[in-house]
């Protein structure tokens, strides 16, 4: 298999201690321990009002992380082709929807059943703007970060041109906590570019084939990250983000995919 | 784009199991629909329901995955020859060389409503219900890749009523990449109360039978699917060919589409950019055709903006009720069946044409050799996709 390459030219991260990119690169790169608290999501500014009232909790961490990646980038979001990752959905929504189909009303809200879809995040983020490219959401449960970026490479590689990727999962309320827990919201965005762009911070190679299939994926280095990434799948990306802040000439990592598939990830920073 | 052969495909909805039984009912106009009650939810209208489905039984060892969606699932998948088929391909190519890539947009959705329901007194929820197999919504394809035995690049694309349309284009990815030299795509959506509810709070669910293109038409008839179709690098005997793929997003509107149809017309025209064809090649259109008034208007525009006014065009949804997350591999089969039959479908329950739509409608079978179909499939937050196949390469 040749391997798929891509450069990387903006990233966005938001996670309990980690507030962007810029202010978690020495968490990463390990020249500082990651602090306690939860997630902070910040009001989608971008949105219109109307719709900013509308936005839960899985549509203001997307938007976020979205907005830093496509920052540092600079490239225009307008235009730019999106994908989605998402272990679920707004949990929020999927509880009060189910909750209110149980009883004996069963007085849906429009509102909240039109931001039910996988991909409304996608929606708002592309509405927010008028960006009429094309955009995928996907969703590969625990496998769902290294799917998403499969799909975003293969994009660019047929394409050429850049692609935002954007991988976020919130937690359920209870009952449905219970059955899947989460400890809290993640996100991570990458703007994935064609090889040989200007400015990029990596250069990514990719590939998957049988002799890695069910080895564990590799781990964070920090402790605390290592947590987090063993526990939400967005933050299954965080090693390939280590990879980047650590000054290693060349690093490999490997990703979880669904079905005991790995990918094979190669992060060179001295870019060819 | 590459052509890339269709080596087998099926559909199962309303109108039946199994592609014969589709084909016997668009060559007799035959609608599924039926003014039918689903469960108990006590709302006016028509609905496509798949018989059967209820005595489905999952393969030994799957039993955490049962629910609505993946008993659909497997049922559509005994259709047609195409475990045989896979069963082929993964010899021939290997398990780790075959993509699954499917759509659906609320997958399990009607285990965790009857879930609900059972809720204990404490608020929690029975201890038989399997979020991950289940209510996910990559639960479709972790049980396909089970029973397959299917070990490539797999996830769920959930973009409401255009996911497994969208399928055909990531896999068409995979296939161009060199990653995979196959790939089974396809959509299964069931019937659940959200969505009924749903699209009844937005007054989007029709009273009446749906009557896409019609004067008189109110909204859509739900109904559910399941269909698939096995892509693969070559094959000796290939029964269509996927030629294009087009994606695009509306950047409109959560639930609206753009009302001069904006962004479907990039989807068409990317699609026809893809396959390297110009509109006038396309010998057919099944419409995404919802039957519900801005939504028929909008693509009208559209088709009107790319194709112009002559380009015979239809919806089947008054056949098969709207699949949502399977709209798109239902469609996709009945695209295959027209251009492998010559045959291309009435829209039914529509004898009235709206004056403000000028695409040229078909209210009657037309028989004709057919070298090239487009089908669209439009989805909730402005995502847009449309495909095109062909007879021959």
């Amino acid at each position: 298999m040749t391997p798929l390459t891509f450069t990387l030219r903006g990233i966005g991260l938001l996670g309990p201690g980690l507030a962007s990119w810029a202010e978690s690169r020495d968490i990463l790169a390990g020249r500082r321990t990651l602090g306690a608290g939860p997630t902070a999501l910040p009001a989608p500014l971008r949105l219109p009002s109307a719709e900013r009232r509308r936005a839960g909790a899985a549509i203001k961490l997307a938007l976020a992380v979205a907005d830093q990646a496509v920052d540092q980038a600079g490239v225009d979001p307008r235009a730019l082709a999106t994908v989605f990752t998402a272990s679920s959905g707004e949990g929020a929504i999927c509880h009060a929807l189910c909750d209110a189909l149980a009883r004996p009303d069963r007085l849906v809200s429009p509102t909240r059943f039109t931001n039910s879809v996988h991909n409304a995040a996608a929606g708002y983020w592309h509405i927010s703007m008028a960006n009429r490219a094309a955009s995928t959401s996907l969703c590969a449960l625990d496998g769902g970060f290294g799917a998403g970026l499969l799909e975003a490479a293969t994009q660019v590689a047929v394409s050429g041109a850049p692609v935002l990727l954007v991988a976020a999962d919130t937690p359920y309320p209870q009952p449905l906590h219970a059955c899947r827990q989460l400890p809290d919201h993640f996100g991570l965005a990458l703007v994935l570019a064609p090889s040989g762009t200007a400015g990029a911070l990596a250069a990514v190679q990719l590939s998957f084939d049988d002799t890695t299939r069910g080895l564990p994926p590799t781990p964070a280095a920090g402790a605390a990250l290592e947590r987090l990434r063993a526990s939400i799948p967005a933050a299954a990306g965080l090693t390939l983000l280590e990879a980047v802040a650590r000054p290693a000439r060349e690093s490999r990592v490997l990703l979880d995919c669904p079905n005991g598939l790995r990918l094979c990830v190669d992060v060179l920073m001295e870019l060819p | 784009m590459t052509p890339i052969a269709i080596s087998r495909f099926t559909a199962t909805t309303a109108l039946g199991a199994g592609t014969a039984a589709t084909l016997d009912a668009m060559r007799q106009q035959r609608s599924g629909l039926k003014r039918a009650h689903f469960l108990d939810a006590d709302l006016p209208g028509w609905i496509g329901v798949v018989e059967g489905v209820d005595e489905v039984r999952l393969p030994a060892g799957l039993d955490a995955y049962d629910c609505r969606n993946n008993r659909l699932a497997w049922l559509g998948l005994q259709q047609d020859g195409l475990l045989d088929a896979v069963d082929s391909a993964r010899r021939r190519w290997g398990a780790t060389r075959i993509a699954l890539i499917l759509g659906t947009s609320t997958s399990g959705q009607l285990q965790t409503e009857l879930a609900y329901r059972r809720r204990a007194a404490d608020g929690s929820l029975p201890a038989d219900f399997h979020y991950a197999q289940t209510q996910n919504t990559f639960s479709l394809a972790a049980f396909v890749a089970q029973a397959l035995a299917l070990r490539g690049p797999s996830w769920v694309v959930s973009t409401a009523c255009s996911s497994s349309a969208k399928v055909f284009a990531s896999a068409s990815r995979l296939l161009a990449t060199g990653l995979v030299d196959a790939a089974l795509v396809g959509g299964v959506d069931s019937l659940c109360l959200t969505t009924l509810y749903g699209f009844n709070s937005l007054e989007l669910l029709s009273p009446d039978i749906c009557r896409p293109w019609d004067v008189r038409r109110h909204g859509l008839s739900l109904g559910e699917g399941a269909a698939f179709a096995l892509l693969e690098r070559d094959c000796a005997q290939p029964l269509g060919w996927l030629l294009g793929t087009g994606e695009s997003s509306d950047g409109h509107h959560m639930s609206s589409p753009h009302p001069q149809g904006l962004g479907a017309v990039e989807a068409m025209r990317a699609a026809l950019a893809d396959a390297g064809l110009e509109p006038a090649a396309i010998d057919y259109i099944n419409l995404h055709g919802t039957a519900t008034p801005n939504n028929d208007s909008a693509e009208d525009c559209a088709v009107q903006a790319v194709f112009g006014s002559a380009t015979p065009c239809s919806s089947t949804k008054g056949a098969t009720g709207h699949t949502l997350g399977a709209a798109g591999a239902v469609e996709a089969a009945i695209s295959l069946l027209a251009l492998r039959h010559g045959l291309m479908p009435a829209g039914l329950n529509s004898p009235t044409p709206d004056p403000a739509l000028k695409t040229n409608y078909l209210r009657h079978n037309q028989a004709a050799p057919l070298r090239t179909v487009l089908s669209n499939s439009f989805g909730f937050g402005g995502s847009n996709a449309s495909l095109v196949f062909g007879a021959c390469r």
